[in-house]
């Protein structure tokens, strides 16, 4: 059952698993749903794994299940259901005007045809207003609309209503804010970076390392011998380096400015850097690019184990990257292309990645980036390129 | 195994309103028997709900709180070595040295496996262990068994717990690991909703506090650049405190007076901002 859901789901792009779909339909089995909200909230729960694909499943829910659940009887099977049922009812008329909530008199006016006709309006009604209409037609003990109202084609009047609102409650798409395309917030940023650590032991010898003190102990036979071990201490160096000149990184300074606040109050030893568009001779550890200024020379004296994290669009003149006399400020123009000293950076630091805040589609379209996505790895600055971005910091090779 | 006959159906506590929806999840994944795994930002009442469940099903709470330098076998089960050293130097303890059991300690999983009824396990805060942890641990939950090495003994469950497992990661976990679950991310409640938390935690409280309380807190937690949005139990907090308070007036609050803001923000960019702010609200 629901395979086309599933299918359509999977489509989509919900990485819906065959194993959890089988749970769903054990679920269906064991009689654990019995209405469409049920089905909506339960699959939900079962299929879906993250609250990141809540809002597409909303969408897909609304669309899968929409025809369904308004799917009327087609209008021939109404008439006929109707009209078996206006037989029945005509053997005993003072029945009949109680269920349409007419008088007698008034009901011998009407010819069978327009009478059926009237039933007919009055069951569309019914419809439409659900309370009521599980009220009339429900009544079915009473009344015979009730009995032979629930054919198996015909109204499901106690499930509209509750269809209705599990499609009302997905057509809502609460989820939309957990979508994946949500805006980077610092929290987000926090637990992509978090992997980013090096743990070495450093200081003195103060943590008992219970399992050697017993081993040694037991050696000693049974004199005892404390062992202490250096504690554990994030030894990881950063150097975050940040495009900050220039119109072209404007739109992007919120989202480089929750990353600049996580690193400053997460990284142990982070050294950050600014620079324009791309990097010449030197850098900048003040914002303005004006004082305090490191000549790139000298990063060779820095641990080689340093992670090495630019946050740029890369996208400037093709000219700025590789003419000798490039930079686009005059005091700055030196006798090397910049994109030597960006190759003489990866060639010192192994772990180093180039953050992009633009979308990923666009990057064909600028060749700078392509360039530089050539020396560096280059990944877009949203939670999935901060994830690859971190394990490729951490490899080993 | 599991009591079949015995239906347990959950339907909210006294001290936790319970919305339809997540009440039909909860009663889906103790059915089925699968862990449930509960996300949302803090203050949700993630945690709360396990209680809740415990509570209402009067099953006993079993809560394994998760630390980020944990190895599983802490949460199976320990074996003393360092007691038994003692026991073994010194020997003024009653226990026999030579039986290694007598050292084994149960771990949280370990106790709700070996409890002779059925329990509610509640893993919280399992983004803090690694991925590692978070894997071996559902194969051992799936299993519903375990051997404890040093004796060579394996524990099997009595009675399948209902396990509860919250994450405030916004980052997913593992895929072998959902896989294994069933999900629910528990929204900020809307005001509405908000306004029943509040009902149940302090009945017969004036209408029109609570409503500017609630008015107020929403608003506040519009504000930009705050960094830590306070979340419902700072709510809580702060009604309490605004309680004890004999000169509080709701026309103050009304007027955008907001006392001890403290209680709703905790850190102190955020105050600053909000101090400043708060100033110019009118309700």
């Amino acid at each position: 059952m629901f395979v086309g859901f599933f299918y359509t789901l999977r489509e989509k792009g919900i990485p819906v698993t065959p194993t959890s779909f089988l749970k769903l339909q054990k679920a269906l089995h064991m009689g654990l749903i019995h209405t469409l909200d049920d089905f909506y909230t339960s699959a939900r729960a079962i299929l879906i794994k993250s609250e990141r694909y809540f809002d597409t499943y909303d969408k897909v829910f609304a669309q899968e299940f929409k025809g369904i659940a308004f799917t009327e009887p087609a209008a021939s099977e109404l008439s006929d259901l109707a009209r078996s049922m206006l037989q029945e009812w005509l053997k005993n008329p003072a029945d009949l005007a109680r269920a349409l909530g007419m008088d007698e008199k008034e009901l011998a006016k009407y010819s069978p045809e327009e009478l059926l006709k009237y039933f007919l309006d009055r069951l569309k009604d019914q419809d439409g207003e659900h309370h009521g209409g599980s009220k009339w037609i429900g009544t079915g003990g009473t009344s015979p609309v009730g009995h032979s109202g629930y054919h198996p084609g015909g109204m499901r009047v106690g499930g509209v209503s509750r269809n209705k609102s599990a499609i009302k409650v997905a057509m809502e798409r609460r989820y939309q804010d957990y979508a994946q395309d949500g805006p980077l917030t610092e929290s987000q940023i926090g637990e992509a970076l978090k992997r980013l650590r090096r743990m070495a032991p450093t200081g003195p010898k103060d943590v008992v390392n219970i399992d050697k003190t017993v081993y040694q102990t037991m050696r000693n036979a049974g004199e005892v011998e404390i062992i202490f071990d250096r504690r554990l201490t994030d030894r990881l160096k950063v150097i975050l380096l940040i495009d900050n000149g220039g119109w072209s990184m404007e739109p992007y300074i919120n989202v480089v400015q929750t990353l600049f606040n996580y690193a400053r109050s997460q990284f142990k030893d982070l050294k950050i850097y600014f620079f324009h568009n791309t990097i010449y001779d030197q850098v900048w550890s003040d914002p303005q690019r004006l004082r305090q200024q490191e000549l790139i020379d000298d990063f060779i004296r820095r641990d080689q184990e340093t992670r090495l994290i630019f946050v740029g669009d890369a996208s400037m003149a093709p000219y700025e990257l590789v003419h000798p006399q490039g930079a686009i400020y005059i005091d700055q123009r030196q006798a090397m292309p910049s994109i030597n000293r960006l190759k003489f950076l990866a060639q010192t630091f192994r772990h180093a990645v180039w953050l992009n805040p633009q979308a990923e589609n666009t990057w064909r379209f600028t060749q700078t980036i392509a360039a530089i996505g050539d020396i560096f790895p280059m990944f877009e600055l949203t939670l999935d390129g901060l994830e690859k971005a971190v394990t490729h910091l951490m490899s080993r090779n | 195994m599991v009591q079949k006959d015995k239906v347990c159906r959950f339907e909210g506590a006294d001290r936790y309103i319970l919305d339809e929806e997540l009440a039909q999840i909860v009663n889906v994944s103790i059915a089925m028997e699968m862990p449930l795994l509960l996300k949302g930002e803090p203050g949700t009442g993630k945690t709360m709900l396990a209680h809740a469940i415990a509570g209402s099903l009067q099953m006993p709470l079993i809560i394994l709180n998760v630390k980020s330098s944990m190895k599983l076998l802490e949460a199976l089960y320990q074996y003393d070595t360092l007691t038994r050293l003692n026991d073994s130097r010194f020997g003024d303890s009653k226990r026999e040295v030579s039986n290694i059991e007598e050292y084994i300690k149960m771990g949280k999983i370990g106790q709700a496996f070996a409890a002779d009824t059925r329990t509610v396990l509640l893993i919280d805060e399992i983004d803090k262990a690694d991925t590692d942890f978070q894997d071996d641990m559902l194969d051992v939950l799936d299993q519903m068994q375990f051997d404890i090495m040093e004796i060579d003994k394996t524990v099997r469950t009595k009675h399948r717990p209902v396990i509860i497992i919250t994450s405030n990661a916004k980052k997913d976990l593992s895929d072998p690991f959902l896989g294994r679950c069933n999900f629910h991310h528990i929204a900020f409640p809307e005001p509405d909703m908000m306004r029943r938390i509040i009902g149940v935690h302090f009945p017969g409280l004036n209408d029109e506090l609570v409503g500017a309380c609630i008015t107020a807190f929403y608003r506040l937690r519009e504000l930009r650049g705050i960094e830590k949005k306070p979340a419902t139990r700072e709510l809580i907090n702060w009604i309490r405190a605004i309680k004890t308070d004999p000169d509080f007036k709701v026309k103050n609050l009304v007027l955008g007076n907001m006392p001890y803001l403290g209680v709703l923000f905790k850190k102190s960019g955020d105050l600053a901002i909000v101090s400043q702010q708060a100033s110019r609200f009118r309700l």
